[in-house]
């Protein structure tokens, strides 16, 4: 388990001052002119040899997708911009780092943008956010005043944060959506290729990051990336901030070594399952666009990118949300379908028309009025729209079915049977989704 | 060049090109909705998907995704598509499941029956098999004015609606508004278009969503002849094709012509059709005592002979602005052969002539030079109503380059930035002194366009005109800048075969102000009758208009759809329309009503037929004869119409369209037309 020295946001709870002086005291802001002269391929090599993969969900090498950036700058300007459109259904941690440390932030947009050679950098934060965008424009005044961004600052190094309230809607977390909803334009996204690192906003090189993936940065330089590199497995380093919800004891967000296995940091962080072990039903892992894995299936299992894929999900946002044996699955996950359906933007075709055709299959299936050839049906539907999208959601609506297919077809089918044994006997076929 | 297999074949393609161009070089089809050549790509629809090796394990938007994207195998091998896989197949019956599980089964009563893309791909790639047990989605139907129906339910938003009207047509009034499945393509306030080119959403339209309000259930596609023809409702001759069900025009659709309309036409072109079938002169008329009545062939030429043999007389003829080039050389001949001169079929006070050489009154650079421009001035013209296709080839150039573009004459929005320089001659003198932040970026262009106006065209001007398009040294070799914009049909092929007044003979004005005692009107609807006095007016016409209230005689002709004529458009490109239906009643061809009056006067013309009356004709015209093909104006000419410096009156510039939707007579007795004219006015309430 990660030992308290190790930890990152050590005001995750907002507990101590969340403004400049606080995050002084925190040792923010400290040997930051040191890694700026170091320059740009140090600060990049650094994160690489940190291992530090990014914390959005696609678990993307973030020094590498850096290095995508332009090596010569061709005279248009070059952005970060921060994704901190924060609306996975599930997660609550980069609100946490916005509320409650957010000089981690921009001081890791300093150092990411000195490694792309940016000057301007972009922090999108989420409609809904009203007192952590108030919290991250107060931090970054604070820095302006300090002159530690800014023109001339003390880094010797040139940035300006532009500070964005979105509209609130999921859609724009997704990264060439976000640029288009920066912009001014609709939140569509776009097709790639042009990829951001050469097109991106305003048609000019941009990487797009995850709050927390900047947000490391600063702790990672100043304790080398050796040491961040040795938490966890190979391949899947670093501390990682999870959020708990569901049928646990305690709920929460908290940061922790990748690699430990479900059980421990259950039982660590959230006071165990309610109900005991035995009570557990499923998990989504990684937050909801990741399939759901049954209970004896997970609390073995390794939370990290590799630990989660072998057992059939993904390690996404680090969300878990926990059901137990009281959940009605089939429900649960209509419900995370509701979600896409309603967040879709309508460009393509398959998301467009799809998700509301696997809702409305999924509301039947949770009455249990449905036949047992439309399981396999929707589980094709889902395949239909899985990859043949423009952006990701698409699949992130088709993974939480396929899961639940994969995982618990069987309490469809009984749910199905239940429906049809009710039927009275003139045909008569009454409700049973409501209890 | 780039080197790409496609289903195995190997092709080399220009590595801009996008797999679909590339997969097309190759011969292989692949079906799409959202895609269209002369728009950007949305990629959207996802028909298009293709399999890519190298890429990542998923289909690829082939519009999209360019052959220089692929990355190349290990050992340097061609990146691969393939068109015909499993994975392809799949993902085509996907995209077309999901595009048809919200689609109403309205095939049997949709107009697209028969012509849908939607229609044609589902037999081609969709599966035979409905799995979807829900209830289909409903939308509303929405009001976008009087040209374009829409059917909301059967919309697939593929999106190619909204990309025609913001980039093509240049009003961004059109949009996909909502989210997810709830999406819908509105002009947000049901608000009517303002485009003069909106009637082309209903081609692009793949479905049966946007189609022709005034076209709604009248015929099918496969019952309709189809005839290829020439547009003359403006002078840029838009390639149409007229499909028509026995006598009756159905509907005009455009065909393509990369050298003048490419494939889009105006509206006024497309829903003229209703106007072809009212306010008809389907037989002869004689004024007798004051009344206009019905009668004989044999009495109106009687009539006309008895006043053309009166000694002394003096006869004149005023082409209109849709008469064709045969009818004019027939009638210049008769005349010539009576011993007049007086004809002519320029506006009064028009300074074109063919003394000045052809390239004096041609669009010099042709409609697909303008995409060479790099400098534009726009001289006492609207293009926008006075050749709206045109305007859009304008459109498309500033949008691609954003070249300056400068405009002398009324100003308006023409959907795209323009200078106004000032309204009339004292600008034009004030930019050709290089006074201005204009005149500094005209002095720097290398491939100046200065565009003419018909209704500016005095000889001051011209010659004003000239100077811009040559003066400075910049110009490059090759280029000629001077463009005269006709806005009819006609004026090109008059000009062509001298219809103007011979040496000392009347002009318009002087036609028009009572100088003669016979007048022939060729179709001629625009001009100012007040003055005649007691002139007798011969009509020679397809609808009851100005010139038919004030005939005396009225020889009722074939409209450009009823009869096969030559038109040469404002670049000069001669090109013939052909007969789709006959003219209504006793109508005739007007060559042959003119033949027919010279053989009662006594001097009869020298050809008996169509054929005959074209040999003589190329004789004495010999470019006429090359269709389709523009005899090129002497740049010489241009230089010298530079030095020429005549006196001008001091006026401001007025297009001679007022009304883009009332223009000609055909126009103003469609109904569809005056409603639209009346939209755009402000005189009725858009909304339903």
């Amino acid at each position: 388990m990660l030992a308290d020295k190790d930890r990152i946001f050590t005001n995750l709870y907002g507990q101590g001052d969340w403004g400049l002086e606080g995050a002084r005291s925190r040792g923010a802001w400290v040997g930051t002119k040191e890694f700026i002269d170091s320059g740009r391929d140090w600060i990049t090599n650094e994160v690489k040899a940190s291992g530090l993969r990014g914390r959005g969900g696609a678990g993307f090498p973030t020094a590498l997708k850096w290095t995508f950036m332009p090596k010569v700058n061709d005279g248009r300007p070059h952005y970060l911009l921060v994704n901190a459109d924060e609306s996975e259904p599930g997660t609550c941690k980069d609100r946490e780092i916005l509320r409650h440390d957010p000089h981690h932030l921009v001081e890791g947009c300093l150092l990411a943008a000195r490694a792309m050679d940016a000057h301007l950098a972009f922090i999108y934060v989420r409609g809904e956010f009203i007192r952590e965008r108030q919290h991250l424009e107060r931090a970054v005044e604070e820095a302006y005043e300090a002159r530690l961004i800014g023109k001339d600052n003390i880094h010797g190094w040139d940035l300006d944060i532009i500070v964005h309230h979105g509209a609130g809607a999921y859609i724009c977390g997704e990264e060439t959506a976000l640029m288009e909803s920066l912009e001014g334009k609709k939140g569509q996204p776009r097709l790639k290729p042009p990829f951001p690192a050469g097109m991106g906003v305003y048609g000019n090189p941009t990487t797009v990051n995850n709050v927390e993936s900047i947000a490391v940065v600063p702790e990672i330089l100043r304790r080398s990336g050796a040491w961040f590199a040795s938490i966890g497995r190979a391949n899947n380093t670093g501390t990682k901030l999870m959020c708990v919800s569901g049928h646990v004891n305690r709920p929460a967000t908290f940061e922790e070594a990748m690699g430990e296995s479900f059980k421990d940091i259950i039982e660590k962080h959230c006071g165990g399952v309610r109900g005991g072990w035995d009570n557990l039903l499923a998990v989504i892992p990684g937050g909801a666009s990741v399939p759901c894995v049954t209970g004896e299936k997970i609390q073995n299992a390794i939370v990290d990118f590799d630990g989660l894929r072998e057992v059939g999900s993904s390690m996404g946002t680090a969300a878990i949300i926990v059901m137990d044996k009281s959940t009605d699955i089939i429900k649960a996950i209509w419900r995370l379908s509701a979600f896409y359906k309603h967040e879709s933007c309508g460009q393509c075709t398959p998301c467009r028309e799809g998700t509301g055709w696997m809702m409305r299959v999924m509301e039947r299936m949770v009455e249990g009025r449905a036949q047992k050839r439309e399981i396999d049906m929707l589980f094709e539907v889902t395949k239909q729209i899985e990859g043949h999208t423009i952006c990701a959601l698409g699949d992130a609506a088709a993974w939480p079915i396929q899961g639940l297919i994969r995982n618990f077809r069987h309490v469809i089918e009984a749910r199905i049977d239940q429906y049809t044994y009710s039927s009275t006997s003139d045909g008569a076929v009454p409700s049973i989704a409501a209890e | 060049m780039a080197n790409i297999k496609v289903d195995g074949q190997l092709v080399e393609v220009p590595d801009y090109y996008t797999l679909m161009q590339a997969a097309e070089a190759a011969g292989a089809e692949i079906p799409r909705f959202c895609y269209h050549e002369r728009l950007s790509v949305a990629g959207n629809c996802r028909m298009c998907l293709v399999e890519v090796k190298g890429g990542p394990p998923k289909p690829q938007a082939s519009c999209a995704m360019s052959v220089k994207d692929l990355r190349p195998g290990p050992n340097g091998e061609p990146p691969e598509m393939f068109t015909n896989t499993p994975m392809v197949k799949k993902a085509r019956e996907g995209v077309m499941e999901f595009l048809l599980i919200n689609h109403p089964l309205d095939c049997p009563i949709c107009d697209q029956g028969g012509e849908c893309d939607l229609q044609d791909q589902a037999m081609a790639y969709g599966v035979d098999k409905n799995r979807f047990a829900e209830n289909k989605r409903a939308v509303e139907d929405k009001y976008i004015g009087p040209l374009v129906k829409t059917s909301m339910n059967r919309c697939i938003h593929c999106t190619r609606c909204v990309r025609f009207t913001t980039e093509v047509a240049g009003i961004a009034e059109m949009g996909l508004l909502g989210r997810g499945e709830d999406a819908e393509i509105t002009t947000y306030l049901e608000k009517a278009l303002s485009s003069e080119l909106q009637g082309n959403v209903i081609d692009l339209c793949p479905v049966g969503a946007l189609t022709s309000k005034p076209y709604a259930f009248n015929a099918r596609p496969w019952e309709l002849t189809k005839t290829e023809s020439i547009d003359v409702m403006d002078a840029v001759g838009s390639a149409i094709r007229v499909d028509s069900r026995g006598r009756e025009v159905m509907r005009v659709l455009p065909r393509i012509n990369e050298a003048i309309n490419e494939e889009w036409i105006s509206d006024k072109t497309r829903f003229i059709w209703d106007g072809l079938k009212s306010q008809r002169l389907d037989r002869p008329y004689v004024r007798k005592n004051k009344k206009l009545g019905a009668t004989t062939w044999d009495d109106a030429f009687q009539t006309v002979a008895k006043a053309l043999k009166k000694p002394g007389a003096r006869i004149g003829a005023i082409a209109g602005d849709l008469a064709g080039a045969e009818e004019l050389y027939a009638l210049k001949a008769l005349l010539a052969s009576l011993g007049s001169g007086n004809v002519d079929a320029r506006p009064a006070g028009s300074g074109l002539s063919p003394a000045n050489g052809r390239a004096s009154y041609i669009f010099n650079p042709t409609i697909a030079g303008i995409e060479q421009a790099d400098a534009i001035l726009l001289i006492g013209t609207n293009p926008r109503r006075e050749a709206a296709v045109l305007n859009a080839r304008i459109r498309k150039v500033w949008r691609a380059t954003g070249l300056p573009i400068g405009l002398i004459g009324e100003n308006a929005d023409l959907t795209y930035t323009v200078q106004h320089l000032g309204n009339g001659s004292d600008s034009l003198a004030d930019l050709a002194a290089s006074q201005g932040s204009f005149a500094e970026l005209w002095a720097k262009a290398k491939k100046p366009l200065v565009i003419v106006g018909e209704g500016a065209a005095t000889a001051d001007v011209l010659a004003a005109a000239a100077k811009l398009a040559t003066a400075n040294a910049e110009i490059e070799a090759d280029w000629n800048g001077f463009a005269v914009l006709h806005n009819a049909a006609a004026r090109v092929g008059a000009l062509d075969v001298g219809f103007v007044p011979a040496k000392g003979a009347a002009d318009t004005a002087a036609m028009l102000a009572g100088g003669v005692d016979v007048l022939f009107l060729v179709g001629a609807d625009e001009v100012d009758m007040s003055q005649l006095g007691d002139t007798l007016v011969v009509y020679i016409g397809t609808h009851g208009d100005n010139g038919a209230h004030r005939a005396d005689v009225i020889l009722p002709g074939a409209a450009y759809t009823e009869k096969s004529a030559t038109y040469v458009n404002t670049e000069g490109r001669v090109q013939v329309t052909n007969r789709a239906v006959f003219p209504p009643g006793d109508a005739k061809e007007d060559w042959a009503i003119i033949r027919a009056l010279s053989a009662v006067v006594g001097q009869p013309l020298a050809f008996n037929s169509l054929a005959q009356l074209r040999a003589a004709m190329y004789v004495e015209f010999p470019h006429l004869a090359r269709i389709d093909a523009i005899a090129e104006g002497k740049a010489a000419d241009i230089a010298k119409l530079a030095k020429t410096s005549p006196k001008g009156k001091k006026a401001a510039f007025v297009s001679p369209v007022a009304d883009f939707y009332l223009s000609n007579p055909i126009a103003r007795a469609s109904a569809v037309m005056g409603e639209s004219a009346a939209l755009a006015a402000g005189l009725r309430q858009a909304a339903e």
